[in-house]
């Protein structure tokens, strides 16, 4: 019986590997902070659900920003800061020391405390508690509180991606799954599974719900669907083009691309009433629409200069002005939260990369030196850029900060993925 | 259609014939003289809707060879909509074909790898459009057309290159 458990609980584990993400980190900011995170202390004995330290560990690493020091090297593993011994921490030069206690088991509790070595000083304690089924969740949490004490940037580690895996299939038709993961590719959960091409996933503004296209009748159609819930909502079934789907800031709008009316143009669906209104009126392809942090304009991809570039459309005035001049295609923009970054496509000498664009200098900065790049999602702190690029002949996920100091890698254990959408902050 | 009406006048005939035998006098002479042209007129009708159906399926198999030998896919240059002469050539055979049935054809429009994948779903559309388009400027019912893009999402050639892009950049008619 045991022996048919394990076996059981083995196969669970290799298909749920499936789709999961592998971190790499391949380039770090020079001068990493040393941070020393000492195993949590689990106060309701046998073994602990979830090493919280290691999760916080992880989370700092894959900022670039941190050094996280070996737990081989530790002289010490204190969880109180009476057990804190400066100078065991001073002697492998870790600049900072974290230790914490968890405890709870329906509802965990974590508490830690943040210390200064070089200060001998205490410089930060919290405590986070939330439903035990939640603890990678709730150390994430914590790694936001610890990253924004120490750089001044809130984290973004207690959030979620999206993203389509494809396993190809030579015999027929590929399998398409639309995976919803934590931050750090854990957790990783097939909310959709297709034989027919699933992309463009993308968040409410709350994250309690996504949208995304999928060929399942055969046609591209837009759906939502609530992630408590699982309810799922067609929303268009359009003759032509049904695509890129991008909630309104205020989470009552979906912008969108449809072809019924000959070209591809932006319409705007009001989801109470599901009425329609056009915004583009032309003849070339416009496309990939995405808001405005305000939700006053709307930039996009448009051809109608030869070749595409980014638009801006003001929902009041009507007007449109065109915003990337620099190189001969410029597509798919994201804006970050100040309303200032600009994340695009960007090809240069036929390679494509991601690039910058600084609305207020009007500057664009390539940040990735790989090729093929695409489908840059930026996150809700503005601090890094997921996107999609290739490996020899499969699509992995990467990740670059804003200032292209930091970069870390996400392939997939099997298959491509592609089309990553970080969620914005969760509410609790 | 020039099949029914070479045998749409061989039907006339034989009514005609009919009717002349109907018509006909009692003399017993010019009764079988009258059934003998009948007859005759109906067999002469018979071989050459017999001949007409031998040479109509004769027509409809060149034709279909004529697809087989050019294939069901179409393909594009990089970023370009536009039918290059080898695909209006294939797009003509097909044309031909259709216009002696009332099938119904799905155009399927791809695109290679690069560039943004929304973007390329654009592109891929603008691809099964513009084979749409040729084939009724040519005489194809609209109404007979279904086109649908896929963009870049289901590349026959997994590679990067253009010996793989070029593959991939393409109208399937299904």
């Amino acid at each position: 019986m045991t022996r048919l458990l394990l076996s059981l609980v083995l196969t669970l584990v290799a298909f749920g590997a499936r789709a999961e993400l592998v971190i790499e980190i391949t380039q770090g900011v020079d001068n990493p902070t040393a941070i020393a995170v000492s195993p949590f202390d689990w106060q309701n004995g046998g073994a602990a659900p979830e090493d919280v330290a290691m999760v916080i560990q992880g989370d700092l690493a894959r900022s670039g920003q941190f050094a996280p020091v070996d737990r081989k090297d530790m002289l010490g593993r204190p969880s109180t800061e009476k057990e804190v011994f400066y100078r065991d921490w001073r002697a492998i030069s870790a600049e900072y020391l974290l230790i914490g206690r968890v405890s709870g088991t329906e509802q965990m509790k974590i508490e830690y405390e943040l210390f200064d070595v070089n200060r001998q000083t205490k410089v930060f304690n919290g405590t986070e508690t939330g439903p035990a089924s939640e603890a990678r969740m709730l150390a994430h949490r914590v790694s936001d509180a610890i990253y924004e004490k120490l750089t001044g940037i809130p984290g973004a580690f207690a959030t979620r991606l999206l993203y389509v895996s494809v396993t190809r299939n030579p015999a027929g038709k590929d399998y398409y799954r639309l995976t919803l993961a934590d931050s750090d590719g854990a957790r990783p959960i097939v909310l959709l599974e297709s034989r027919e091409p699933i992309l463009a996933p993308a968040w409410s503004p709350d994250g309690k719900e996504i949208a995304y296209v999928s060929f399942e009748t055969s046609r591209p159609a837009i759906f939502r669907q609530n992630l408590a819930t699982g309810a799922r909502e067609q929303l268009t079934n359009f003759q032509g083009l049904n695509s890129s789907p991008a909630w309104s800031p205020d989470g009552g709008t979906m912008a969108m691309v449809l072809s019924k009316d000959g070209s591809p143009d932006i319409y705007l669906m009001d989801l109470a009433s599901k009425r329609l209104t056009r915004v583009t009126r032309h003849y070339a392809i416009d496309t990939e629409p995405t808001w405005m942090p305000d939700g006053k304009s709307l930039l996009f991809t448009s051809d109608r200069g030869g070749r595409p570039q980014i638009y801006r459309y003001d929902l009041r005035s009507g007007t449109t002005e065109r915003v990337t001049y620099e190189g001969a295609y410029n597509a798919r923009a994201r804006v970050a939260q100040d309303g200032r970054n600009v994340v695009v496509v960007h090809q240069s000498n036929g390679r494509f990369h991601i690039a910058i664009h600084d609305l207020v200098t009007n500057r664009l900065q390539v940040l990735t030196s790989t090729e093929l790049d695409e489908s840059p999602s930026i996150a809700p702190n503005g601090s890094m850029v997921l996107y999609a690029t290739k490996s020899g002949d499969r699509g992995i996920l990467a990740a670059v900060s804003v200032d292209g100091g930091v970069k870390f890698r996400l392939p997939a254990r099997e298959g491509d993925v592609r089309e990553p959408a970080w969620s914005p902050y969760m509410s609790r | 259609m020039k099949q029914f009406t070479v045998a749409g006048k061989a039907l006339t005939l034989l009514f005609t014939a009919a009717f002349l035998v109907a018509c006909s006098s009692s003399d017993t002479k010019e009764d079988e003289d009258a059934a003998a042209r009948a007859a005759a007129a109906a067999a002469a009708a018979e071989e050459a809707q017999r001949a007409a159906a031998a040479q109509a399926e004769a027509e409809q198999r060149r034709l279909q060879d004529a697809v087989a030998s050019v294939g069901n896919v179409f393909y594009f240059e990089f970023d370009s909509s536009n039918l290059t002469p080898d695909a209006q050539r294939s797009v003509d055979a097909h044309i031909a074909l259709l216009k002696t049935n009332d099938k119904t054809i799905r155009l399927e429009g791809h695109t290679d790898e690069r560039g943004t994948r929304d973007y390329n779903m654009a592109l891929g559309e603008r691809r099964a459009n513009s084979v749409r388009d040729y084939m009724v400027a040519n005489g194809v019912a609209s109404y007979r057309i279904e086109t649908v893009s896929y963009g870049e999402e289901q590349p026959v050639a997994y590679g990067s290159g253009e010996s793989n892009w070029s593959q991939n950049r393409r109208v399937e008619l299904k």
